[in-house]
């Protein structure tokens, strides 16, 4: 295909294919046309309907992206989320002191009752007592999930500043606090991947 | 052997819900001399100051963890031979691998019971 006007008929055919094609897509290639005054081998003509149907796949996605309101999630819906996380574990942490307390008050009585009575009321706090370990547990485990949220919206907003929507940069990655939590373990793992007490005992002795 | 239950004994955790769940288990296990610090570089003060039997620790916490605090403790020569139990929820193999080799006596995995805990203190304390 060396003659222009043939891929100008060419071009044609693809813009009636695609109607919504970018103007500022098009403007390119006329000025590409117009350079061409020697005439386009086919390949290239084929080429360059391509990038323009490649143009026309961007600004669609660019749209398709500014109508989900993407801001919405880096702006409102990943704070409130983990605003909402971080209320569940002042919440229970509440709750666990108070437990506690009320557990201690009944250790204290314990002198004074004497007896089996008193070797089962401290059998009883005991298992208070290990069981409210489940709020250390649970917040870990919380922390975690808002540090997955807070990586999905700091991805969102790179996603949008690409697209040319408005940066949202989340406040989160403006205080180092990400850098420093690396050097801190992940937290605890799933039970059923997680090694148990007699396993770490058995590790342990393979040092002696 | 028997155990000096008189002792002094640090435990050292950013949660202060485990603070009060571990110095009530000792408290049963008649360990009543107690204090406390919620990171490790408040621990690792009150150790050059004090004359603590054993310590206690979470592994994670900010802004020095316990490993660090670990570290710090076998580098001192008046702190290092002091007994160190290392409480965590994290029960990887390299971890557990790292707390060793830096000199860990023990490793409690989170969550534990009271009985486990009365275990390991015995464990460590009877080989001081």
């Amino acid at each position: 295909m060396s003659d222009p006007s043939l891929l100008a008929e060419r071009l044609a055919a693809v813009r009636a294919r695609h109607p919504q094609a970018s103007d500022g897509i098009s403007e390119a290639l006329r000025a590409v046309m117009e350079t061409v005054a020697g005439g386009v081998p086919a390949t290239e003509g084929s080429l360059l309907g391509e990038v323009e149907a490649l143009g026309r796949t961007i600004a669609t996605a660019k749209a398709e992206i500014a109508a989900l309101h993407v801001d919405d999630i880096t702006a409102s819906h990943i704070p409130s989320a983990t605003d909402e996380l971080d209320a569940i574990v002042a919440h229970t942490a509440t709750a666990t002191h108070d437990i506690l307390a009320a557990c201690e008050a009944l250790d204290g009585l314990t002198g004074r009752l004497g007896g089996d009575a008193a070797a089962s009321l401290l059998e009883a706090t005991t298992r208070i007592y290990e069981a409210c370990s489940f709020q250390d547990i649970t917040g870990q485990r919380i922390t975690k999930v808002v540090g997955a949220l807070k990586e999905i919206e700091s991805k969102v907003a790179e996603i949008t500043l690409r697209f040319g929507c408005r940066r949202m940069r989340p406040a989160w990655q403006t205080d180092g606090t990400p850098q420093a939590m690396e050097t801190l373990l992940n937290g605890p793992q799933h039970p059923a991947v997680a090694m148990g007490q007699s396993d770490i005992d058995k590790l342990l002795a393979s040092f002696d | 052997m028997a155990i000096d239950k008189s002792m002094q004994v640090l435990i050292v955790d950013d949660y202060k819900t485990m603070l009060r769940i571990i110095r009530n288990l000792l408290k049963q296990i008649e360990f009543h001399d107690v204090e406390e610090a919620t990171d490790g570089a408040e621990a690792l003060g009150k150790l050059r100051n004090g004359n603590y039997g054993l310590v206690i620790s979470d592994w994670n916490m900010m802004p020095m963890t316990g490993l660090q605090l670990l570290q710090e403790v076998r580098a001192d020569a008046r702190l290092k031979s002091i007994p160190f139990i290392m409480v965590t929820a994290e029960s990887k193999t390299e971890n557990v691998v790292a707390a060793k080799q830096a000199g860990v006596s023990n490793y409690i995995v989170k969550p534990f019971n009271a009985e486990t805990l009365r275990e390991k203190i015995e464990k460590v304390l009877g080989h001081v």
